[in-house]
């Protein structure tokens, strides 16, 4: 099994191999977080430019510290410094990259699609850091190598994700990554939130909260998106919290092993109650060392040549 | 890519022989076994190395601390080769700082795994000194490095290949050579 892609856009396209495979790599990287020397020089003379088109603080900086951690140059820049303000097309600002010789391209979007249309313009691996209301892929692994740490082999437990589905791409990666790996998925919120077509992607439909999370070993919730547009789908922040924030009384008719995600930033009292979040139950903080992790795995599977030659790497 | 085996140049009794000898050879440059560590590149350095600590143990009654090295995210090829799916662990038994590291491997050839197995060692600390133990030496050196002990010299020419085989891996303890077609 070896890794041929030249990007990672989103899990739709990845095979469950090839989840794993990342996964277990992202594994060896979480290792390496303990040692006195939290770095190792794979990508060392090589440069990834993180291109962030929307405004982010974690992704960016797990991301930065992903390509730190494996000692390659980096180049940040965002859309409030660059000429993206000044009117210069996604091409044009593409084709600029590659006249400059970047080794790898990190972007996030609000468009869904970019990082896809990116990829076909240049020649080097791009990593979708999240377009639009598409996929987060790296999110959606992330989440994954969080529950399988818990959970073991995915297949047959039960994942309900939470809130705004609508808007939210980490929900997409999440169920086609989940699905993938043989995981029962739940969707649960508002029906204004809820596309109508979503059990089309092979996932169970649940408007009643606490009948949603009952049998679950897992509940992923969303971050209520406000600036997506995202309030115009319930009357208040109030009234969500009431009927689909998670709240200790909805802790209590949980299972007693069944664990909370949260991708973060947290809208606290919104999508989930402070004392939620503060509670024994969250694995919030493991999800963000182990977002660096997978980016520090996907980064170093993409960075390699031809992985045909491997076979002689006994030899030596 | 096929591997053809032309001889074995070690049989079970040999590799023993060779691994007991080298222990002597460790406890006699180091006057016994004080701050010794013994760290065995993945793979078959690994099993190489639990040998090793074996034969040390029956000598000098004592099992001295063993570790894993894996050089994956160390190697200089990495751009030649594509990144290795096969990724093993490196495991520390103990902070190495002021320890005397017994580097292990199966066979010298290059040196650029050692290259990057030193460089694995000195993230996680700074030992006294690092001692290099193979099982074969191959020649064709292309960095400045050098065993410490050597179970058995092996003149090759380039296109030869030198397997070590192992209990643990192969379910044989030998050395052959062969050739590489295709």
């Amino acid at each position: 099994m070896t890794f041929q892609r030249k990007d990672v856009l989103g899990l739709e396209d990845m095979s469950a191999e090839e989840i794993l495979l990342a996964l277990d790599i992202a594994e060896r990287f979480r290792a390496v977080f303990d040692r006195p020397v939290r770095s190792v020089p794979i990508m060392r003379g090589r440069t990834v430019v993180n291109f962030f088109h929307e405004p982010s603080t974690r992704t960016r900086i797990s991301f930065e510290l992903a390509e730190k951690r494996l000692s390659a140059d980096i180049v940040n820049f965002s859309v409030a410094t660059s000429s993206f303000s000044k009117g210069e097309t996604l091409r044009d600002t593409a084709e600029n990259l590659a006249a400059m010789k970047i080794d790898m391209l990190v972007v996030r979007h609000k468009s869904a699609g970019a990082a896809q249309y990116l990829s076909k313009v240049l020649e080097c691996p791009v990593i979708n850091g999240g377009d639009g209301c598409h996929e987060h892929p790296t999110q959606g692994l992330l989440d994954i190598m969080t529950m399988r740490q818990r959970l073991g082999d995915l297949r047959g437990k039960k994942v309900t994700i939470i809130g705004d589905i609508s808007h939210s791409r980490v929900a997409r990666s999440n169920i086609w990554g989940l699905n993938k790996l043989g995981a029962e998925v739940t969707c649960c919120g508002p029906p204004t939130m809820v596309p109508g077509n979503i059990a089309r992607l092979g996932v169970k439909v649940e408007y009643d909260l606490k009948r949603a999370v009952a049998e679950a070993d897992v509940l992923n919730i969303l971050r209520i998106q406000l600036e997506r547009g995202a309030g115009t789908g319930f009357p208040s922040n109030r009234e969500y919290h009431r009927m689909y924030g998670v709240t200790e009384d909805i802790v209590r008719g949980l299972k007693p092993e069944a664990f909370i995600m949260h991708p973060g930033p947290m809208n606290r009292n919104v999508e989930i109650a402070s004392e939620v979040a503060d509670g024994p139950r969250q694995v919030i903080l493991d999800q963000v060392a182990n977002g660096v992790a997978v980016r520090m795995a996907l980064i170093y599977l993409l960075s390699g040549g031809d992985p045909g030659a491997l076979a002689s790497s006994d030899a030596a | 890519m096929n591997f053809t085996e032309k001889a074995v140049i070690m049989n079970r009794d040999d590799v023993s022989r060779a691994i007991k000898r080298m222990a002597h050879e460790i406890l006699e440059a180091n006057s016994g076994t004080r701050d010794l560590v013994i760290l065995g590149v993945q793979r078959r350095g690994v099993p190489l190395a639990s040998l090793l600590q074996e034969a040390i143990k029956a000598v000098e009654g004592e099992d001295l601390p063993m570790g894993a090295i894996d050089i994956t995210f160390y190697r200089d090829d990495l751009s030649k080769l594509g990144p290795s799916p096969k990724v093993a662990t490196t495991e520390m038994p103990l902070d190495v700082t002021d320890k005397v590291v017994i580097l292990v491997d199966d066979v010298l050839f290059t040196g650029r795994t050692v290259r990057a197995a030193l460089d694995v060692i000195m993230d996680w600390g700074r030992p006294r000194a690092i001692q290099l133990a193979v099982l074969v030496d191959r020649g064709h050196r292309e960095l400045p490095i050098r065993p410490d002990f050597v179970g058995k010299n092996v003149p090759t020419s380039h296109k030869e290949v030198i397997k070590v085989k192992v209990e643990d891996f192969d379910g044989k303890q030998e050395v052959v050579v062969g050739e590489v077609q295709g």
